[in-house]
């Protein structure tokens, strides 16, 4: 296993500029989606962590559900909306990686507004009183609290990261893997494992994890010294 | 600067229950301008329920919490809380205070010196630019004082402001609490320490299983206190009296 | 890259299957339309059924399968317009070297009426697929109808994936030459026969119907077909090898010069080169 492996390596860097091509616009997408997942999102467990309402534990049960939605099957619910035989047809954006950034965003959504609720709920026992004290409200106090818990969040941040550079499913079904176009890490991979092709599979899949476990790194690094410096 | 006072507050027969259980058992007061008011009583007299009543964080299950202004933003930005712990956003001291002023909707050309200005009236100066999350907790609980200052509010609440510090940062917040007072806001002080109370009060109302029993000003109820419960209480925290 | 034409003239959206893209053949012949026309094609790579079905849904501007029948169908349909041939490769039928149904010769109905008749395993892709449609077409000539049975596993999948099964469980399968050319994890599997005129698998190429579909490029999707059935483009399709050897017959009915390769050309190809 280990000639697999070692073979593997040694092919992905004969890749060249293709591969750069395929890392990039993996990371490309998946921090797009991210981060539009997270400006979204975080606002919106905080909502529900500060709120009272009607329903209230029903959003909470539907959110942390929604978690576990399957790729595959975002990737065919955003298809249908893209399709030209579709409501949003006329755009165009199948096959692009827009479509990608957008499936992938749905996929993450509910993992970041539902793991943030989490941890902000338990934030905002502390921060309630004083905050109600001096007049923040509703959607000041949620964003006041995502602010203040910004280095709790980063994990939050890093699992919706996780779930979007690992998954194939909604990507390949929008984006068509296309070469030279919508092109992932996973796409390929999947790609690669289908022609028997194991070895540059692996390959690609061990460029994968080192640049996942890089970015993870990073964010830890920067949550440690913030929090040092923060208090 | 909005229009009328928003003092007298008037309370008619509060009653605060959670689950049940009746923690301000039919309240009835007014607290008016002028002399800092201080809500004595022993652990679990309910005196922090009935400050969150009357600062609003609380709704009464029954009777009612009533200012003399009707609008209620304006009842809320003429009133402050400083609570046991000070809760502090991750940000500079500064930026604390700056973002107190923002809410209370200070042009923004005016927010950085009035809070530069607030933290000199406690002393904090030096320390503007400080992570305030890393402040000791005298500087923190002064630091909250010093938002509460930058208000200018009409009333300011104080539940327990020092049960959590050294005798050092004690003294420290009570000479703030003074020149509050001094300045003209009004003071209501939740404490069990007695001798706080007779440094920094003008009247005493006494709390007891979520009642009132006595009122009084403050030399007169250490001294003479008119009901025996009070008697009781005042023995009991200070044996040697 | 020289571009003839003026500057990047724009892309089209071609849905094909995964053996035309999985053998390599697009990486070969696609820049050189795009350096002659200045027009980039970009492939989305599928099943045949789900090819298909893209093309009906107007998200792509044409499709280029091995299905003839279903393709002509759905032009009668009016789904899709100018359908052509374009060129053809054969399956082989790939199996454990020791052989145990004793399925090896060149006639393959009779291979797979022996598979039947051991009970062989036989992995088949069960998707709708151009490759699944011409096995299901032997099973029934070999009399067997629709097999059924432990010995016959659908897996649903891609001639790729599908192979990787059958590499696994040691049995037979149907897969088009180019896949298994590029297959590089054949474990114990070798052809068993191939050479049948009746595992011959034709490809076909045609334009989304712009009527129903006013946003298809028709302009740039057509220049991709001419050139597809042009001397030009059946000469670099036949040039297309593998380790030496042709994968794909071109065969488009535009016939002008002797550039293209009769059909009887594909059985003296196959006896004279070495078998796999």
């Amino acid at each position: 296993m280990l000639a697999v492996i070692e073979e593997g390596l040694r092919r992905v860097f004969a890749l060249d500029f293709e591969l750069w091509n395929i890392v990039f616009l993996s990371l490309e997408v998946s921090l797009s989606a991210v981060l539009i997942a997270s400006l979204l999102g975080l606002p919106l467990g905080a909502m529900i962590a500060v709120g009272r309402f009607p329903g209230r534990q029903a959003v909470i049960v539907v959110l942390n559900a929604l978690m576990g939605l399957p790729p595959v099957v975002v990737g065919l619910l955003v298809y249908l909306l893209l399709s030209r035989a579709g409501p949003l047809g006329p755009l165009g954006l199948l096959f692009t990686p827009t479509a990608m950034v957008i499936a992938q965003t749905v996929l993450i959504l509910p993992i970041i507004a539902a793991l943030s609720r989490q941890a902000l709920e338990d934030a905002w026992r502390e921060y309630r009183e004083q905050l109600r004290s001096l007049g923040a409200e509703g959607l000041r106090a949620a964003l006041t609290l995502v602010w203040d818990a910004r280095f709790a969040l980063v994990t939050t941040v890093l699992a919706g990261l996780g779930r979007a550079s690992a998954e194939v499913g909604a990507v390949m079904i929008v984006g068509g893997n296309i070469d030279g176009v919508t092109r992932v890490m996973t796409t390929a991979i999947a790609l690669e494992t289908s022609k028997g092709d194991l070895p540059l599979a692996l390959g690609l899949g061990f460029v994968l994890l080192t640049i996942v476990l890089a970015l993870n790194t990073a964010a830890q690094l920067v949550k440690e010294a913030a929090m040092r410096r923060y208090g | 600067m909005s229009a009328g006072a928003i003092l007298p507050l008037r309370l008619e027969d509060v009653v605060y229950a959670a689950r049940g259980d009746p923690i301000i058992n039919s309240v009835s007061l007014e607290i008016g301008a002028g002399p800092s008011t201080i809500i004595l009583g022993a652990n679990g007299a309910g005196k922090s329920v009935l400050m969150r009543l009357m600062h609003g964080l609380l709704a009464p299950t029954a009777g009612r919490v009533a200012w003399n202004e009707s609008d209620p933003r304006s009842v809320r930005r003429r009133q402050a809380m400083v609570f046991q712990r000070p809760v502090m956003l991750r940000r500079s001291a500064l930026a604390n205070v700056v973002y107190a002023l923002a809410l209370a909707r200070v042009p923004a050309a005016e927010r950085h010196r009035q809070a530069l200005e607030a933290l000199g009236e406690v002393g904090l100066r030096h320390l503007a630019h400080r992570p305030a999350r890393v402040l000791s907790g005298g500087e923190q609980q002064r630091l909250a004082l010093a938002r509460a200052w930058a208000l200018h509010p009409e009333v300011l609440f104080l539940d327990e402001p020092t049960a959590s510090l050294d005798p050092g940062a004690t003294r420290e917040v009570e000479t703030i609490i003074k020149a509050f007072d001094a300045a003209g806001t009004k003071i209501v002080m939740a404490t069990h320490n007695l001798g706080q109370a007779r440094r920094l009060g003008d009247e005493v109302i006494y709390l007891q299983a979520g009642r009132m029993i006595e009122r009084s000003p403050v030399e007169r109820f250490f001294l003479q206190p008119a009901t025996p419960e009070a008697a009781a209480f005042i023995k009991g925290e200070l044996p040697w009296a | 890259m020289g571009v003839t034409l003026a500057a990047a003239l724009g892309f089209i959206t071609v849905a094909s299957t995964t053996s035309t893209e999985q053998s390599g053949l697009f990486r070969h012949l696609l820049p050189l339309f795009t350096n002659k026309t200045g027009i980039e094609v970009r492939v989305v790579a599928v099943g045949t059924g789900q090819a298909l079905d893209i093309g009906r849904r107007g998200d792509a501007d044409v499709v280029f399968v091995h299905d003839k029948s279903s393709e002509e169908a759905l032009v009668a349909q009016g789904y899709f317009l100018d359908r052509k041939d374009v060129m053809y490769n054969d399956f082989v039928l790939v199996g454990p070297k020791h052989d145990p149904a004793n399925a090896a010769g060149k006639d393959a109905v009779a291979a797979f009426r022996r598979i039947f008749e051991a009970k062989a395993p036989f992995v088949s892709r069960a998707d709708r697929s151009g490759t699944h449609a011409a096995e299901l077409r032997i099973w029934q000539l070999a009399g067997v109808g629709v097999p059924k049975g432990p010995w016959y596993r659908e897996t649903g999948a891609g001639m790729g994936p599908a192979l990787n099964t059958a590499s696994a469980m040691n049995a037979y399968i149907l897969a088009d030459r180019g896949t298994w050319l590029s297959f590089r994890n054949r474990g114990e599997l070798v052809i068993l026969s191939s050479g049948d005129p009746r595992l011959f698998n034709q490809y076909g190429v045609m334009l989304v119907n712009p009527a129903r579909n006013p946003h298809v490029k028709q302009d740039l999707a057509r220049a991709f077909m001419n050139w597809l059935v042009s001397e030009e483009g059946q000469a670099a399709i036949a040039a297309y090898r593998i380790d030496g050897e042709q994968l794909f017959f071109p065969n488009a009915v535009q016939a002008r010069k002797s550039s293209l390769v009769p059909a009887s050309v594909m059985t003296t190809a196959r006896t004279s080169s070495s078998p796999l």
